[in-house]
């Protein structure tokens, strides 16, 4: 294939953050008129290139060639600029304004006189009546945004990457809160503008989904592109083979828990929510280690939230020492020995304004309360900071403010905050997200040996190495379904990544 | 020290700095500013806004606000100064009533403050209404509930006067000792209500609970913490706290009608964050706030003193706390 062929071609793109060399001398080339399907794990890179795609980040070496031309590509702006547009996985409309207002935001038709000029509202209508004409969506351009569904907006989304004229549409998974019935619609637009020269690059994990609507298929990992293959070579076993695999040894301390008596019996759990978990049973030991894996949306947050209290049951029981448990609130989870490190830990974890002592003591205020109502601020700094120490965590003191503090040390106060409590069962839920690679192996070895000391532990991961080099069985979720629990000593990538994509 | 050292003790005591200049700025200007008499009277003008300004501050390091408090001020002192008329005054609140002793009345108007407060604390727990909306419905409300009590037969919104000695001396104008070396009541109740708070902030697992709500609300629901219940004593404290100030107040002036307390929410507030609480919650001390009152009490107090008049105070206050906020914003910017 000549050069010229390609519309977009990233060449040896490298991105490098302090620790991670996060993008290695990556080339994508996208023809255009096609669906090129970027595919790779959680961390392979594929949103980092894509951000540099977009002008998010700058990438350390490589060059970007639009039609055969040298681009630099400084910001989302000048992305947009060039046709190039990107639809979030996560989308962010302006809930209380229309349909039109939300595509036009920042370029709304004008009209009037010399310095009066208003907002053209009627010419607004008319173009976006156009666009959806062509893009045969059914939509009035006055809805109120807030009142649609995920797909809707998602079609507005798409509307609006449209109306830019881009040439490149790039969309990360763009399925995940989609119907079938919407899948299908989706997949009906995406063939609209094959058919009008534009490029799309589509993120997914969906094998099925890549298998029906890609053309090329670019697979990467660890920051490296494996290669790029036709997608009607391609089949699901062949794309995990080439996703997964790589060298596993000496990133995991050494385990010798060993898994006692059932402690945690979890049957039928079923959330009210429609598109969450349901029917998930489970088993939990003494001392054991269970992982649970799946892709983004498989709902392992919100089971483990229930389990804690945070969210409702429609329908199944909880039995902790065989004895059947009601969870209503966090007081009662942490009253039957649960503790929770949450994935978010900056929206749910830390207080940024407290200091690193008062972070790690909150939890455990009621053991140190006194007649009179007073705390005995003795013991609780003693045995508060004696834990935190204890975690290795680095700190200048314990009164600096946790905001200061890197991720992988304010981890280590919340995990001691929560082994203050003395619990039985430690939920952790993507206890090494956002951690650099030294602190990973830290937080690993607390968490081995917390097992050994007969701790049972519940482990939400999405990293493929850490589940099996961490696991002792592992539970593979799949949109809200259990699929299967996988023993740790013979479960592999693919095993893996079949039962998460099953659904 | 390295300059950078010297810098962030600034940083760390911009408002102790700021009373001390304004206080030698004024001292410069009037050398007799200095002196026993200036410092009782800045104390006493300072005591009942201290305890409103402590029970806002409890509410807003909640990551709240409360508009109401000013109103519960009025409601407290029209209750306590109804209550507390001298037998042979011409148009008592309630003609037939007995001397009580002192204290119940005092308590009742508290109770009053702590209820309306328990109120607020249920609208923003329970009902999830956001505080600014809240307080702004009761204060609305406290205000009519007043007017109502007010006009009641057969007083009829005429001003309640003629309180007893005994609840004017010990809840306002007395003092301990006489002449140059006494301590008014007042300042000593502040005094001990500052006590109390501090404790409650630093002591307590309510006050260790209020900062963490505030800092993080999300954090503190999965940290085991009943937000709820913890939400609905804090602003029961509070309102305490404005119904003990509403009886200082009626004791103080003597007398009490519904208009008391008008706006005072907002000095509270504006004593609260030049003090350092920072309104988006998790951040305060009791030193703090007594330092904010403290200044505005200095500017009104002082520039009287000096002869400023009082519309550029007003001017000088309001600019003061835009740059008290603005200095904090940067404060605190600085460290993400």
């Amino acid at each position: 294939m000549a050069e010229q062929d390609y519309y977009l071609e990233m060449r040896s793109i490298s991105k490098e953050f302090p620790g991670v060399k996060a993008l290695d001398q990556v080339t994508l080339q996208v023809r255009p008129g096609t669906v090129h399907a970027l595919m790779g794990e959680n961390g392979a890179g594929k949103s980092t290139l894509m951000k540099c795609l977009f002008g998010i980040y700058k990438p350390d070496g490589g060059e970007i060639y639009l039609n055969g031309k040298k681009t630099e590509i400084l910001s989302s702006s000048d992305a947009l600029a060039n046709g190039i547009s990107m639809i979030h996985q996560e989308l962010h409309p302006i809930p209380f304004r229309d349909v039109m207002e939300n595509i036009w935001l920042g370029r709304f038709p004008m009209k009037g006189i010399g310095p009066f000029k208003f907002v053209d509202h009627s010419k607004m209508y008319r173009d976006t009546e156009d666009l959806f004409k062509q893009l045969d969506i059914d939509l009035k351009p006055d809805t109120l945004v807030g009142k649609l569904s995920v797909s809707k907006i998602q079609s507005i989304e798409i509307a609006k990457a449209v109306s830019f004229n881009s040439r490149i549409i790039v969309m990360d998974e763009p399925t995940s809160s989609l119907t079938g019935v919407e899948v299908e619609h989706l997949f009906r637009i995406i063939r609209d503008l094959k058919a009008k020269g534009v490029a799309i690059i589509y993120i997914s994990h969906k094998m099925e989904e890549i298998l029906r609507i890609s053309d090329d298929v670019t697979i990467m990992r660890d920051g490296k592109k494996i290669g790029t293959w036709p997608a009607a070579e391609m089949t699901t076993d062949l794309i995990i083979s080439k996703m997964v695999g790589r060298d596993l040894t000496h990133r995991f301390p050494e385990r010798d828990n060993v898994p006692g008596d059932v402690i945690l019996q979890a049957h039928d759990l079923t959330s009210p929510v429609d598109k969450s978990f349901k029917n998930v049973s489970f088993e939990l030991r003494k001392g054991e280690i269970l992982g649970i894996g799946g892709l983004v949306g498989a709902q392992r947050t919100e089971l483990i939230e229930a389990l804690f209290g945070l969210r409702e049951l429609s329908a199944g029981s909880i039995s902790i020492h065989g004895k059947k448990v009601k969870i209503k609130s966090p007081k009662d989870a942490m009253k039957y020995g649960l503790a929770l490190l949450t994935e978010e830990r900056r929206t749910t974890g830390i207080f940024p304004v407290l200091s690193v002592h008062e972070n790690g003591a909150i939890a455990n205020l009621d053991r140190y309360m006194t007649p009179y109502l007073l705390l005995n601020e003795k013991k609780k700094q003693t045995e508060t900071n004696k834990m935190i120490e204890k975690l290795r965590t680095k700190t200048p003191n314990t009164k600096a403010l946790i905001m200061n503090l890197s991720g992988g040390n304010q981890q280590k106060v919340l995990l001691a905050r929560w082994l203050l409590t003395e619990p039985e069962i430690l939920l952790l839920d993507e206890p090494t997200r956002g951690i650099d690679v030294g602190a990973k192996f830290e937080i690993y070895s607390i968490i081995a040996d917390l097992a050994r000391q007969g701790k049972s532990i519940i482990m939400i991961s999405s990293e493929m190495p850490e589940l099996l080099g961490m696991s002792d069985r592992i539970m593979v979720m799949s949109e809200g379904k259990m699929t299967g629990i996988l023993d740790g000593e013979t479960a592999s990538e693919e095993t893996i990544m079949r039962l998460a994509a099953q659904h | 020290m390295s300059t950078r050292r010297i810098q962030e003790m600034i940083t760390h005591n911009a408002i102790y700095i700021v009373l001390v200049v304004l206080i030698i700025g004024i001292a410069i200007y009037d050398p007799s500013f200095i002196g026993i008499n200036a410092l009782r009277d800045v104390l006493n003008q300072s005591a009942t806004r201290t305890i409103i300004a402590l029970g806002v501050a409890f509410i807003l390091i909640t990551g709240g606000t409360d508009l109401s408090a000013g109103r519960m001020v009025g409601l407290t002192a029209v209750i306590s100064a109804s209550m507390l008329q001298i037998q042979d005054y011409p148009r008592r609140f309630f003609p037939g009533l007995a001397d009580l002793p002192v204290i119940v009345p005092v308590l009742l108007a508290i109770a009053v403050g702590f209820l309306f407060g328990m109120i607020n604390g249920l609208i923003v727990a329970k009902l999830r209404v956001p505080p600014f909306i809240a307080t702004l419905g009761t204060m609305v409300i406290i205000y009519g509930v007043n007017s109502l009590y007010f006009d009641m037969d057969p007083n009829h919104s005429q001003p309640i006067g003629g309180l007893r000695p005994d609840f004017t001396k010990w809840w306002g104008s007395g003092s301990i000792g006489s002449g140059q070396y006494s301590i008014p009541y007042i300042v000593i109740i502040a005094i001990i209500v500052a006590i109390i708070v501090w404790v409650i902030f630093n002591k307590t697992r309510l006050g260790k609970n209020m900062y963490a709500i505030g800092g993080n609300e999300q954090a503190a629901k999965v940290s085991g913490i009943n937000v709820s219940r913890n939400l609905i004593w804090i602003y029961s404290i509070a309102g305490a706290l404005y119904g003990l100030a509403g009886v200082m107040e009626a004791a103080r002036t003597g007398g009490a009608t519904n208009n008391y307390g008008n706006m005072y929410e907002l000095d509270a507030i504006a004593a609260c964050v030049v003090g350092g609480v920072s309104t988006t919650g998790g951040i305060g001390t009791v030193p703090g706030v007594l330092t904010g009152v403290l200044i505005f009490t200095v500017i009104n107090y002082g520039l009287t003193f000096i002869g400023v008049s009082p519309n550029w105070q007003l001017i000088i206050k309001g600019m003061i706390i835009i740059a008290a906020v603005a200095f904090d914003m940067r404060k605190y910017a600085n460290k993400k």
